[in-house]
């Protein structure tokens, strides 16, 4: 795979030091070992994308990451330095933004109003602290067309836009409270191939900003687009990471499965998964 | 750029018309209701309904539903319900009523005192809700038969024995915090009036309305703070973002928990608050005070746009959702339909509210 897609303008980083960097992550729910010894991570700048098929681990592995879940062993460094975060809240403070499946967005509220949710802007002082909706209007207007997304208006309902739209109001909230790190919780799972693309694209000008990007799919194909390392995780442990070029799809696809029974399946389906 | 000489100009998107925008606006539905209640009196009622003396009439009730509407319009956006706020109105009738009687507390004890007295059950009930996980319907449904057999009970051994306290008004009557808790506002201004011949008056001269009573002050006042709270403060974006989803709201950083605990010592503050004044007012406490508010109160939130499921409705709307419901009860009473029809049509304006809101709620999220 060493043909480039219209996706992918980035530089491959090659000896940047990690802004997060996790070795060896163990985590138990009780008698579960949900991961077992998984090491990761992101350079700024550049889009890893880690791959899993359902129940692989992803979704455990990134809110440990994002500080939800707490390590049961393994260590976390923050550009250099052991970090142990305690609530989300304190990994958003640190940088690392995470925009979940759901994209934490409230349908009934405006773009804006989900936009500054948790950290609206402020005029005044004392009794007379009001939020700053003009500004806070002016902002997300502007946001919003540097990602390519022209609202109707700063108080156009959330539940009005399409799931690509959302995705792209997630990622440039989440850009513009200064994320480093970005990680992006299956973001093209529930799109069309069109908003597909407008993320994908979204996900490139983030990365062009230096913001380093954790891609997250089951989507061999939406990960080849924009990835720049490929991490694959099966039944709780890493299974490498390669470099782009480094890797085919169809490699990718049978690490993601386990392999053998993938192969008979895919014999049966005549290779078309 | 020529990029961004094009902004905002999308082929697909047709022009709003200011009618389909004022639709989208959650207390319409609360102001077309009062204005078609207005004209249904206008027409069968007697006249005198809507001279000054009548507004005030009906005013008064409104007002005291109206502050009790306003906090469960702000619980319910907050995604909450609270069922005790009737029994609470006893409740903190009593505790009031025990500081100013049995302990002979100035009021400007009492009232504070009642206040935290209030936001502790207030607080008590938002705790057990968020902690249990549990539907707050049923967990202040429980404090509803709590509280109301605790006034009860309280009251009982108060007295020793009877079920209303008495005695508040000999107690309050020279206070100077007396006068902003009970009586008419503007006497000053309304006789000047009167002498004017502005306003009716007696025979005697004195203005047959001698001032704004001071529970329509505290209403306006609190619709204003309550409206300013919810659209331009970071707090009323917190209330929103609770009550449209607690997850996503805990994710971006809104202390959930927090909003919601403090909504429930909001509402039982207001319950605390329309103890006094009817305590006040009639001079005397007892144990039926505030029997039923929770869900007259529930039904003006949903009146004025608040959805059951949280996330969506103003205090203006509950504002109006109070004068409509001030209106019929009182209204009625100038008509010659039987009063009894009072509660037909507070079922049947729940229902169209409710279909209404779920239409508007589906235009604003472009639900189909």
């Amino acid at each position: 795979m060493t043909e480039d897609t219209k996706f992918h303008h980035g530089d491959a980083v090659k000896d940047v030091a990690p802004i997060v960097e996790m070795k060896d992550i163990e985590k138990h729910f009780g008698n579960i070992i949900a991961l077992a010894g998984v090491s990761f991570d992101v350079k700024p700048g550049e889009c890893h994308c880690l791959l899993g098929d359902n129940g692989a681990g992803k979704s455990t592995f990134i809110k440990t990451m994002s500080g939800v879940h707490k390590p049961t062993k393994g260590e976390i460094y923050f550009e250099g330095q052991p970090m142990s975060f305690d609530t989300p809240r304190d990994a958003m403070e640190a940088g690392i933004a995470t925009v979940f499946q759901d994209l934490a967005m409230i349908p009934l509220m405006s773009v804006t109003r989900n936009f500054f949710m948790g950290r609206e802007p402020t005029k005044g002082k004392g009794l007379l602290k009001r939020f700053d909706i003009e500004h806070a209007n002016e902002v997300c207007m502007e946001e919003m067309r540097k990602m390519g997304i022209n609202l109707r208006g700063p108080d156009q309902a959330v539940g009005t836009l399409s799931g690509g739209e959302r995705q792209t109001v997630a990622i440039a909230r989440a850009v513009y409270f200064g994320a480093r790190i970005l990680i992006l919780d299956e973001p093209t799972s529930a799109l069309g191939v069109r908003q597909t693309s407008n993320v994908l694209a979204t996900i490139d000008k983030v990365r062009s900003q230096g913001i380093g990007v954790v891609f997250i799919s089951h989507n061999v194909r939406h990960a080849l687009a924009v990835g720049d390392r490929f991490t694959v995780l099966n039944r709780g442990k890493t299974l490498g990471t390669a470099r782009r070029g480094e890797i085919s799809p169809e490699e990718l696809q049978d690490m993601m499965a386990g392999g053998q029974e993938m192969a008979e399946l895919e014999g049966s389906l005549g290779g078309t998964v | 750029m020529t990029e961004s000489a094009q902004v905002a100009v999308d082929e697909r998107i047709k022009k709003e018309p200011f009618l389909t925008k004022l639709m989208k606006r959650p207390e319409l539905g609360a102001i077309a209701g009062a204005i078609l209640v207005f004209i249904f009196f206008a027409i069968t009622a007697d006249e005198t309904m809507f001279t000054l003396a009548g507004i005030m009439n009906f005013m008064t009730p409104a007002a005291q539903l109206g502050i009790l509407a306003i906090g469960a319009a702000l619980l319910m956006i907050g995604g909450e319900f609270d069922l005790s706020i009737g029994s609470m109105v006893a409740f903190a009738g009593l505790f009031f009523g025990v500081c100013v009687v049995t302990w002979q507390l100035p009021l400007a004890a009492a009232i504070p005192m009642t206040f935290v007295f209030a936001a502790f059950v207030g607080a008590v009930n938002g705790t057990i809700v968020i902690r249990s996980g549990l539907p707050s319907f049923i967990v202040t449904l429980a404090f509803l038969f709590i509280l109301r057999g605790l006034s009860l009970v309280g009251l009982k051994a108060a007295t020793g024995g009877s079920t209303q306290l008495r005695g508040v008004r000999d107690q309050v009557e020279n206070d100077w915090l007396a006068p902003f808790f009970s009586g008419e506002a503007f006497g000053g201004l309304f006789s000047w009036l009167a002498e004017k011949g502005l306003i009716d008056t007696f025979k005697s001269g004195a203005p047959k309305v001698p001032g704004v009573p001071v529970e329509i002050l505290w209403f306006v006042a609190f619709a204003i703070a309550a409206t300013y709270v919810l659209l331009r403060t970071p707090a009323g974006n917190w209330i929103f973002a609770s009550g449209g989803d607690r997850v996503a709201a805990s994710n971006s950083g809104v202390p959930v928990n927090r909003v919601k605990v403090s909504l429930f010592m909001l509402t039982a503050c207001c319950a605390a608050l329309v103890a006094i004044i009817t305590v006040i007012d009639a001079g005397s406490t007892d144990a039926r005070r505030g029997f039923q508010k929770e869900f007259e109160a529930i039904i003006a939130a949903v009146i004025g746009g608040c959805l059951l499921t949280g996330g969506y409705g103003s205090a203006i709307g509950a504002f109006f959702g109070a004068i409509i419901f001030g209106m019929v009860v009182i209204g009625l009473t100038y008509t010659d339909f039987d009063q009894d029809w009072f509660q037909v049509f507070l079922g049947a304006m729940l229902l169209i509210a409710v279909l209404f809101n779920n239409a508007i709620r589906k235009r604003v999220t472009g639900e189909r």
